[in-house]
């Protein structure tokens, strides 16, 4: 029984849990109940992309999976611990002016490896300034990069604590919708050369659609699950085969919306 | 000349000395025109301040000012950085003391003067310790403000990487706040400079403010007291400059508005 716990639907190793798990926000005495009975496993290394209409929930539940919030009731749990507070095993990206503008490009990478020698320091911020290609940009600092860049120092900062959890709470949002379409391609090379677990919040069906091992939709509030959409397209996913717009249709109904303007 | 178009070099210096130039020109022919026998023109006034740059007085005066304002912004800045981060770190017990402080706060230094004079008597002190206040009030509400206007984002994200409050509060709330805190230092720095005129004037006999009052009571030389204040305008305007090149510091320059 021990090890079927453990295991996902999918078969693999389960990461996080979420068990019952709904939140109730108490506002001018009010209560407000926002998360309702959400059930969720996530296995090791999967990408989960939630969405659901705005205001819905999908940041609470991310800041409760993060350990940022509590829940009201029912559990969160990872690698089968009760999550009791932030963590830097498990990073949360932010959709804009995440990363510090008093440090240069470097400093930031480096902002959560005080504790390891100055070699090993210096080593994984030339390694993951490699990996979000910013070479060249070592000393410059956040106000003299672009939208994008900003955002992928915020998720090389994140990577280079070596965390197993990814949290990005609507990461591209701010973005131009070219420069949107870059950095996802840019994640998934990330996500498939270092394999982690992400969570991932968009409003953005299409790029649910393009990232996503699952979609988790969520109604409006108090969320629910209304649906978990599995995404059985192979990378590099080609983005106007049948399938790919099958799913995409799939999922703009299931939020409710037509597929027409 | 239109706004838009960048002017070009010889005008960024061109105008504003035509514009001085003009003024001093307004100065010299009102004396002349009045005929008056009191208030000097400029000649005289640079005749007095050669004089007393002769006998070596000026430099002694305003070493003593610096001096003051040194000691005074020095010890409110020692006192009310670390007081305004608490304040603005904890909330709740801003809102214990900063009635009090919001009281203190629009009382002029002027005001404090014979006050300063019952705790301290006369010399240095009481001059040091107007200075202390008139500099305190501005880097207190500044270091708050700044404090309290650090993103959450931010603090969140140092938790986040695993950071003890000891740790968001140097790594984090201090560099974050920066620019806000260096903008109270700024116009403490301002202020200092006005009220140690003013403090010279009552219970120390050196110093620039002095150097007014007495000009003016021995002899009414209102040719040095011009001068004197003439002295008073330029150290200000370079101690304003000289801070103000603070905030091309890398580390704060983002939160400063810079044109490129």
């Amino acid at each position: 029984m021990a090890t079927e716990t453990l295991k996902t639907p999918s078969g693999l190793r389960s990461k996080l849990r979420m068990e019952h798990v709904s939140k109730v926000f108490d506002r001018d005495g009010k209560s407000v109940p926002v998360l309702d009975d959400i059930n969720l496993d996530v296995s090791e290394g999967e990408f989960i992309c939630l969405v659901g209409p705005s205001g819905c929930g999908k940041s609470t539940l991310l800041n409760l999976t993060g350990g940022f919030l509590a829940p009201t009731s029912g559990s969160v749990t990872i690698d089968g611990q009760g999550v009791h507070g932030p963590d830097p095993r498990r990073i949360l990206v932010f959709q804009e002016r995440g990363v510090f503008p008093w440090l240069t490009v470097e400093g930031n990478i480096g902002f959560g490896l005080s504790k390891l020698s100055r070699v090993e320091r210096e080593q994984r911020i030339a390694h993951y300034i490699q990996m979000v290609r910013l070479q060249g940009f070592e000393h410059t600092y956040p106000s003299d990069l672009s939208g994008g860049m900003k955002q992928r120092l915020q998720v090389a900062r994140a990577l280079a604590v070596n965390p197993d959890i990814l949290f990005l709470d609507e990461p591209f949002g701010a973005l131009d919708s070219v420069t949107r379409l870059i950095m996802r391609g840019e994640l998934l090379r990330i996500w498939q050369t270092e394999r982690r677990t992400i969570i991932f919040v968009t409003h953005d069906i299409d790029e649910a659609v393009q990232l996503a091992d699952r979609v988790v939709v969520l109604s409006s509030r108090p969320a629910k699950i209304e649906d978990i959409l599995t995404i059985d397209i192979a990378h590099p996913r080609n983005i106007s085969s049948p399938r790919y717009l099958e799913l995409r249709d799939e999922l703009l109904r299931k939020i409710g919306l037509a597929y027409t303007v | 000349m239109n706004s838009l178009a960048k002017p070009a070099g010889w005008e960024k210096f061109f105008w504003p000395l035509l514009a001085a130039g003009l003024l001093l020109a307004v100065w010299y022919y009102s004396v002349v025109w009045t005929a008056t026998k009191v208030f000097p023109s400029p000649l005289s006034v640079d005749k007095g301040l050669a004089g007393l740059l002769h006998k070596h007085v000026l430099w002694a005066d305003i070493g003593d000012s610096l001096r003051r304002v040194g000691l005074g912004f020095g010890a409110a800045a020692i006192v009310g950085i670390p007081l305004g981060l608490t304040l603005g770190w904890y909330p709740a017990l801003n809102q214990v003391v900063n009635p009090v402080l919001q009281f203190l706060r629009p009382i002029s230094p002027i005001a404090w003067i014979p006050v300063a004079i019952v705790f301290f008597g006369v010399g240095d002190r009481p001059a040091v310790f107007l200075i202390f206040l008139s500099a305190f009030f501005p880097i207190l509400v500044a270091c708050v403000s700044g404090v309290s206007n650090v993103p959450a984002i931010f603090r969140r994200a140092g938790r986040n990487f695993g950071l003890s409050p000891a740790q968001i509060l140097t790594r984090v709330v201090f560099p974050a706040a920066l620019p806000q805190i260096l903008i109270g230092l700024r116009i403490a720095l301002g202020v200092a400079w006005l009220v140690v005129v003013a403090a010279e004037m009552i219970a120390v006999d050196s110093g620039l403010g002095y150097l007014v009052i007495d000009s003016r009571n021995s002899g009414k030389r209102y040719d040095l007291v011009v001068a004197a204040m003439l002295v008073i305008g330029l150290i200000g305007l370079a101690l304003d400059l000289g801070f103000r090149s603070l905030e091309k510091i890398r580390s704060v320059r983002w939160g400063f508005r810079h044109e490129s």
